[in-house]
């Protein structure tokens, strides 16, 4: 079994007695999550990639269908708190997720509330901001930090529970370009020298980019999945979507199109310019 | 061509006389014409939010004059509210200052202000939904039963009903999804089209910037960097970089192939032009028919 | 801008205030505020006064952060004053059209803005130098035998911290909202009070709004990071009562009895 199983799940925020047709938000995804893996999922607002999000760790519960986190079952009551302390879900607005007035207190929020001993949680505290790069900042006011900063407060609050995954909403969206790069090469560190399990959910493609593994959500459904190789080299599908595309993919893409013999479509500036260098000399 | 903008060393100081005194904007100077769109780049507290909020009075400048159409907006203290409506301001998340019963309430709350009434008022608000793609049935609806895109149009739509000569964008396109922010950006080209209104966009997204603005202003460290036609600013990719600013992916990968002696041209700008320019190329190669 | 106010921020530290006890400094505090309002002869008001200075040295934080929660309320002060000033009983001193200076109107005058004084900057010391964390923590504590009668203690201190983490951005977002409204022509400077009042609503609806919408967003972010109330939660920064801490008492409750001393020897100048 995978370390999460989602099997034929649907979700639906309307009640069905309203005389409206249902909606569902989520509408019928199974999908499979390992151990160690950094997936990406990538979708248009209102396609399902929140709820979605809010499934993995027992916020929500699927109408039917379901999920399963290291072999238990979501929908358990008993096992909810276990869960939740493996699976972490970071929301989009840093602001919103900081519950304490100092960066340190707020990250041993999460610890404070599994009932662990104080110098463990000192220990869990310091280990968690050295692992995102704002130890220095332990003893500053959030709010006056910077919206990239205050988001790596809020995974290393999420850290500090020691979890083995990390889901995270829409983490970067209300970011600028530094703070969005801040929390990116954030989750790659910490995906591949510590061996977090990272969900990233986003409709940034760029961000799709460097993840293992791509997923393409459109309304409630799993549009395709694959190594980003293989998602964006499906250009012509994304678009159909309205979904981005990496300029080099398009690029590649579109002198494939017009008859250039391509290998394989690169995705970032290197790959596109070292492709276009070989064949140009 | 007649400036619609003159700023005139302009700076501002926050704080000013106390110990946490701190230059925002320092000794800015330039003009713009009417009709232009301007792209304002700068990474985070460059001061470029400063400065736009200078352009119609709702920060006082400390030293230096802001013209509209020649006239310094300060010149009568009293009437600032005027410029307000002539250099309208639409702030980033602009959906968080909505508070009527119905959207069309909502969007008539500038131009009433404005003083703006009857067939007038209407006509206005109608068109200026119009220009966000609000559909006419939206405008009964409570502003809080939009989506979040329509939120964002429905809030743009309050400003642009005042109808002000210049219209100020900081980050219209912030947190929406890639559907979303073509939508939008096509009808901020619309508007600027059909108008032929100045409009300045205050944006992160060098894509963006690159397809519509007729010239770029570049902020750093408070003061102006540069401010010249999107082309010539984005051949200065190494300088941008210094700034903490980039260009965009398309532009970037032409560069690094000059860089490796292929002969293109700088300040490629879209994916379009990067496609003529390589195929022709090629084809000189023989490596496409 | 409202931001800058310095008064209940907090500047992490070392000095001696940093290090007692939260739940001693407040009680200490409390007690210390009462006095305050019981000096009835210089004396008295000088070995209050002392004692605030003493505190604010010892709390080893710049002077230029106290001048700065002076300023916010040295209007009030100067009013207080000078209504004291010149609204006091017995032999007027001095007198012009409705004004009348007495010696017991100057007397009320220093006494009223001292007593201010001291109330601004040791509540500025205590918040200075206690994180809002150890202060809610502290009164958490102290409520304890609340529970008793059933009195949510947690529940109620969990909300303060909020409340004391979010008034920052709160006030960030007034000043957003109020440019962005300003933007669109909304006039808020000018006009009668009805006028004024009117001109509120469209700032306090969509602050209302944000606030609802950030209310459920940290319910949300709170269970994710398995918060279920405040049963079997534990503390990274326990309290501990020491021996700085009974000294504290100590120098408080000798406050207390040189003010009552002071109070029965002299004569009240009030």
């Amino acid at each position: 079994m995978s370390f999460i199983q989602i099997e034929n799940v649907f979700f639906s925020y309307d009640s069905e007695d309203e005389g409206q047709p249902v909606r569902n938000a989520v509408d019928g995804v199974t999908l499979s999550i390992e151990k160690g893996e950094f997936v990406t999922v990538i979708g248009h607002n209102g396609c399902g990639k929140s709820t979605l999000a809010k499934h993995l760790n027992a916020m929500l519960l699927p109408d039917s269908g379901k999920v399963y986190v290291d072999g238990d079952d979501t929908s358990d009551e008993e096992k909810t708190w276990d869960i939740r302390e493996k699976v972490g879900l970071v929301l989009q607005n840093p602001d919103n997720q900081l519950v304490a007035s100092i960066v340190e207190e707020d990250v041993a929020f999460g610890p404070e509330n599994l009932g662990i001993a104080p110098a463990e949680i000192r220990e869990r505290v310091d280990k968690a901001l050295k692992a995102v790069g704002m130890y220095e900042y332990r003893h500053h006011a959030p709010y006056k930090l910077s919206g990239g900063q205050k988001q790596r407060i809020a995974i290393a609050g999420i850290l500090a529970i020691q979890p083995q995954c990390i889901v995270l909403d829409e983490p970067t969206a209300m970011l600028d370009p530094n703070g969005r790069e801040e929390v990116m090469s954030t989750l790659l560190r910490l995906n591949r020298e510590m061996g977090i399990t990272v969900v990233l959910i986003t409709h940034y493609m760029d961000e799709a980019v460097p993840a293992d593994r791509v997923v393409v959500m459109d309304s409630g459904k799993v549009l395709t999945q694959g190594t980003p190789e293989e998602v964006f080299s499906q250009v012509e599908l994304l678009k159909k979507h309205r979904l981005d595309v990496p300029q080099a993919a398009e690029l590649a893409f579109r002198l494939k199109g017009r008859g250039l013999d391509i290998p394989a479509i690169p995705l970032s500036v290197e790959e596109c310019a070292k492709m276009l260098g070989e064949v140009l000399q | 061509m007649s400036h619609i903008l003159e700023l005139r060393n302009l700076s501002f100081i926050y704080g000013k006389g106390t110990p946490f005194e701190k230059k925002a904007v320092d000794d800015v100077s330039l003009t713009i014409e009417k009709g232009e769109f301007i792209g304002i780049i700068g990474h985070t507290g460059s001061g470029k939010s400063t400065l736009v909020q200078m352009l119609n009075g709702l920060i006082t400048p400390s030293e230096g004059q802001v013209l509209l159409d020649g006239k310094d907006i300060w010149s009568e203290p009293k009437k600032i509210r005027d410029i307000r409506f002539r250099v309208g301001m639409v702030f980033q998340y602009p959906e968080y200052q909505l508070f009527e019963e119905t959207v069309y309430k909502d969007i008539a709350f500038g131009p009433q202000n404005r003083g703006l009434t009857g067939d007038e008022l209407d006509k206005a608000v109608r068109k200026a939904a119009e220009f966000t793609g609000l559909r006419p049935d939206m405008l009964d609806k409570s502003p809080f039963d939009l989506s979040g895109g329509e939120k964002r149009r429905a809030a743009i739509a309050g400003v642009i009903a005042m109808e002000p000569e210049v219209l100020i964008l900081d980050e219209p396109t912030a947190g929406l999804d890639p559907m979303g922010r073509e939508i939008l950006f096509s009808q901020i080209v619309n508007y600027h089209k059909e108008k032929g209104n100045t409009v300045l966009l205050v944006s992160h997204s060098m894509e963006d910037i690159a397809r519509v603005a007729d010239r770029i202003l570049v902020m750093n460290h408070s003061h102006l960097a540069m401010l010249d036609t999107t082309k010539a600013i984005f051949a200065r990719g190494d300088e941008l970089e210094t700034m903490g600013l980039k260009v965009p992916q398309i532009t970037k990968i032409m560069q690094v192939l000059k860089a490796k002696g292929v002969d293109v041209p700088d300040g490629i700008l879209t994916v379009d032009e990067a496609l003529e320019v390589l195929s022709s190329l090629l084809k000189k190669e023989g490596k496409l028919w | 801008m409202v931001r800058d106010v310095a008064f209940g921020q907090y500047f992490p530290g070392n000095s001696l205030m940093h290090k007692l006890d939260p739940r001693a400094k407040l009680l200490c505090f409390v007690a210390f505020i009462v006095v305050i309002f019981f000096t009835f002869n210089y004396a008295s008001l000088g070995v209050v006064a002392a004692f605030t200075v003493f505190a604010l040295i010892s709390a080893g934080i710049s002077p230029k952060f106290y001048f700065k929660s002076l300023k916010v309320i040295l209007f009030v002060v100067i009013i207080t004053s000078l209504l004291n000033l010149f609204y006091g009983s017995g032999e007027p001193i001095w007198e012009w059209w409705i004004l009348k200076l007495t010696w017991n109107g100057i007397h009320r005058a220093v006494f009223v803005s001292v007593r201010i004084v001291c109330l601004i900057l040791l509540s500025s010391c205590l918040t200075f130098t206690t994180s809002p964390t150890e202060l809610t923590d502290a009164i958490e504590r102290l409520m304890k035998p609340l529970k008793v009668i059933r009195f949510p203690v947690h529940e109620v201190a969990m909300m303060m911290s909020l409340a004391l983490r979010f008034v920052p951005t709160l006030l960030e977002e007034t000043d957003k909202i109020m440019q962005a409204q300003r933007a669109r022509g909304a006039d808020m400077d000018s006009g009668n009070f009805i006028k004024r009042a009117k001109a509120l609503v469209p700032i306090l609806i969509p602050l209302f709004v944000s606030a609802f919408r950030r209310a459920y967003d940290i319910a949300t972010a709170m269970e994710c990071r398995c918060y279920r109330g405040g049963t079997g939660r534990t503390r990274m920064k326990t309290l501990h009562m020491g021996a700085r801490d009974i000294v504290s008492f100590v120098v408080t409750a000798m406050i207390i009895g040189g003010v009552i001393v002071c109070n029965i020897l002299l004569t009240s100048v009030l």
